[in-house]
């Protein structure tokens, strides 16, 4: 038997809301599957289990806050030859906001049976409202259709000054606790460009490029070599990961940020990378992120973009150990062969932690990007 | 297809790219990159967008004749049209 | 209780007087047509439905009988089966009991029986409920029981254009017709503007609403609409149904009423148990079982015989106050 615990979506996360349960217990479950919503300050995010088994009991109660960590659900039958997945160590929460004790459910087979109308819980299938989040308005306070109704149309809560908050607590955590250290540098990107731009014209704008995708492929291919930047830094000290996880940090139309993961950047071709941050773009401000992309990025990437500053840099986000800037494309004059010659250049910025490595290692890495950037073909 | 047609279309794919933004009362002078706050992401989904709607091919270097509302509707009346 | 006044539009007509001018058109318009029953000549119908009729039809007609329901109602069955259109009064419902093998062995059986050879065209009218304290003997809400036998059709007009026509449906069909006639009704007044020939068919809706469905039929039609006035000052729209024919029951109206309101509560002056009341409840758990908000409510008279007492019989009949409260109920407030 194991246990389903509120996973950790990023160090900003001391608790979040479970809203949905998606599955049962008794529903057999695999590694990857999505068995519960959970309400955080970044929007409602689908929980993804990690193991194979059979789900025994849900322990939480739809419409509880818990900590992270907390048990969520027991979890049979595991063991089926599926390892556990690289998780980042949970943080211990300082402050549990809004997080009341967890009810105790009441074992046996009446657990989650709510008093519900028939028609109610036929409402309820058809928009996958869970009942357990209702409250009754009905004769002896049994939720009646027009309670779940209600509860189909309630659009799901965001809410920007909880974001900020949150932001501002895990970046404050993040520069108490973290020893910074900053390196920045200049990579010449007129190749890039070029070999981009040639690309993107033989191309209808379905497939054409944009600059972040050879800049992320170039910054995971040189993580392969500068494995002291690429992980957690957990109560043991400093793990590296094998896999290369980049958390693309996504700003939110009228306030806030997100920084979802790509999965194994150092692994995709240049295009698969382009489709996927399409995507991760589209569903950061839709909503319909995965919990596993909220929290298991092994590094973070902030691309300041063409509207952007020369410069950023960068709070790097716990317990990840970098983070990686890139400012705005511009043309500056650069000196090649003794001639003053206009070239499109960008400042790449890291910003890492002393605990894992030092400026030596941020240095080669900065320097490999760079050379990985004059031969864009080669990606 | 008219000018306010090709207006409508235009506005209405912004909207899908910038909910939380009003693209009905957009300057038609101004960068809609900043009245938006679109990044590249964005403009390239908005690209896409127009050119599957309309079927017409947008080549990179033509970009930034989509930056203003005004441009766009030019260039995409251009593009759009029977060849003569 | 009396009935709620009607709006007052043309020549005012009571209840009793829209069955009369029932039973006058059908015999004139039909030689085939007769009455009779106990007291319904010289009398004038001990509710005095058939006043006057005698005096204009003459005793071929109208015709007295002997105190022997099994025997005149078996005569009328056999007048049926001799091609005549017989229309047969039986004083009330707790009387019909002595007929009760005449109309359940016989009237409902012979077209079945006979391979489809005969058919009984046999229409019986009668008195039923309480309310004007005639005690347990004179009282009773018997029709449900009725609605329990095929081969019969169960009619309950508790509207003027109902009384008024329904009596020709039912000698136009070639079974046998039960009408029950509740005995609040008789005196209600109103008009009959516009109204023309009726189905014996249907159920239909007397009051439009979204929020809870009460279905009654004969005396507890406007005790419902009262009831339901006073729920909607309370914010609840009630939507009545009157069932109208007890047997065969219009399902479909009733599961479409309550699909929509999602709740239910039925009014029928007959007793709980083993009721009219019962079989609509359960057909609304078979047909409407996922679309429902609440249990279904029930407003029955007490398991009682009727009591004499003007008191004690106003407290075993379903009121107004029961129904807003049952309504309520489902809407758990």
């Amino acid at each position: 038997m194991a246990e389903f615990r509120m996973p950790s979506l990023g160090a900003d996360m001391v608790a979040g809301t479970l809203v949905e349960w998606l599955r049962r217990p008794g529903d057999r479950v695999r590694r990857g599957d999505i068995v519960a919503v959970v309400e955080t300050q970044k929007g409602a995010i689908e929980i993804e289990i990690f193991q194979d088994g059979v789900i025994e009991r849900l322990l939480v109660e739809v419409g509880t806050t818990v900590p992270v960590g907390t048990p969520l659900a027991l979890v049979s039958g595991i063991g089926v030859g599926a390892p556990a997945a690289p998780t980042p160590p949970p943080l211990r929460p300082e402050a549990v906001v809004q997080a009341p004790a967890p009810r105790v459910p009441i074992p046996g087979p009446q657990v989650g049976r709510p008093l519900a109308s028939p028609a109610a819980r036929r409402i309820a299938q058809q928009f996958g409202v869970d009942l357990r989040a209702l409250r009754g308005t009905g004769p002896g306070g049994a939720i009646v259709s027009a309670d779940v109704e209600q509860a189909a149309k309630a659009p799901r809560r965001f809410d920007p000054a909880e974001m900020r908050r949150a932001i501002g607590a895990a970046m404050a955590r993040s520069k108490r606790e973290i020893p910074h250290y900053y390196l920045s540098t200049t990579i010449d990107i007129t190749v890039a460009q070029r070999w981009m731009e040639a690309r993107n014209a033989e191309r209808p704008p379905p497939q054409r490029l944009l600059l972040a995708a050879p800049l992320l492929k170039a910054v995971a291919l040189a993580l392969r070599g500068s494995p002291e930047l690429n992980g957690y830094h957990g109560e043991r000290g400093f793990e590296p990961s094998p896999a290369i996880h980049i958390g693309v940090a996504i700003a939110i139309r009228g306030g806030g940020l997100m920084a979802p993961a790509i999965h194994d950047v150092d692994k995709l071709g240049v295009d698969e990378l382009m489709a996927k941050l399409r995507d991760l773009g589209m569903r950061a401000r839709s909503g319909g992120l995965r919990s596993s992309e909220l929290s298991d990025s092994t590094i973070t990437v902030t691309n300041i973009g063409e509207r952007g500053v020369e410069a950023v840099f960068g709070i790097i986000y716990p317990p990840q150990v970098a983070l990686v800037g890139l400012g705005k494309p511009m043309e500056r004059p650069a000196v090649i062969e003794g001639k003053v010659l206009p070239r499109r250049t960008i400042v790449a910025t890291l910003s890492a932690d002393h605990r894992a490595s030092d400026g030596h290692r941020g240095a080669l890495f900065l320097a490999e990007m760079d050379r990985l950037l004059q031969a864009p073909e080669q990606l | 297809m008219t000018r306010e047609e090709v207006r409508g279309l235009i506005v209405e794919t912004l909207g899908n790219i910038a909910p939380e933004a009003d693209a009905s009362t957009l300057d038609p002078k101004a960068d809609i990159r900043e009245s938006l706050d679109i990044d590249s992401l964005d403009f390239l989904n908005f690209v896409i967008a127009v050119h599957e709607r309309l079927r017409i091919d947008i080549p990179e270097v033509d970009y930034p004749r989509l930056f203003t509302l005004d441009g766009a509707i030019d260039y995409l009346m251009q593009k759009a049209a029977p060849p003569k | 209780m009396t009935a709620p006044p009607l709006p007052k539009q043309g020549p005012e007509i009571s209840y009793r007087e829209a069955v009369r001018e029932a039973i006058r058109e059908a015999i004139l318009g039909d030689p085939r047509v007769f009455l009779m029953g106990e007291d319904v000549g010289r009398y004038g119908g001990c509710y005095a439905v058939t006043k006057g009729l005698l005096e204009e039809f003459g005793p071929e007609r109208i015709r007295d009988t002997p105190l022997s329901e099994s025997a005149f109602v078996g005569a009328g069955i056999g007048a049926a089966l001799g091609g005549m259109r017989p229309i047969v009064e039986v004083m009330t419902v707790n009387f019909s009991l002595l007929a009760l093998d005449q109309i359940v062995n016989n009237a409902a059986t012979l077209r079945h029986m006979s391979g489809g050879q005969f058919e009984v065209p046999l229409v019986i009218r009668m008195a039923t409920g309480a309310g004007r304290q005639l005690a347990a003997q004179h009282s009773h809400s018997l029709e449900g029981w009725y609605a329990h036998i095929p081969g019969i059709k169960v009619l309950a007009p508790a509207t003027l254009e109902d009384a008024r026509f329904m009596l020709g449906a039912a000698l136009a069909d070639p079974n046998p017709v039960l009408i029950f006639e509740h005995v609040m009704l008789y005196n209600m007044t109103g008009t009959l503007d516009g109204a023309g020939p009726v189905d014996i068919r249907s159920a239909k809706v007397r009051r439009v609403g979204r929020d809870v469905t009460l279905i009654a039929y004969g005396g507890t039609l406007f005790k419902t609409l009262i009831a339901a006035e006073t729920l909607a000052k309370e914010g609840i729209e009630a939507e009545v149904i009157d069932l109208r024919v007890l047997r065969p029951l219009d399902t479909g109206t009733i599961l479409a009423s309550v699909r929509r309101t999602r709740r239910a509560v039925i009014v029928d002056e007959g007793w709980r148990s083993g009721s009219l009341s019962a079989e609509v409840s359960a057909r609304i758990t078979e047909g409407a079982f996922w679309d429902l908000d609440a249990p279904v409510e029930r407003v029955c008279s007490a398991e009682v015989p009727i009591p004499y007492p003007r008191h004690l019989e106003e407290a075993a009949l379903p009121q107004p106050p029961g129904i807003v409260a049952a309504a309520k109920a489902t809407l758990g407030r």
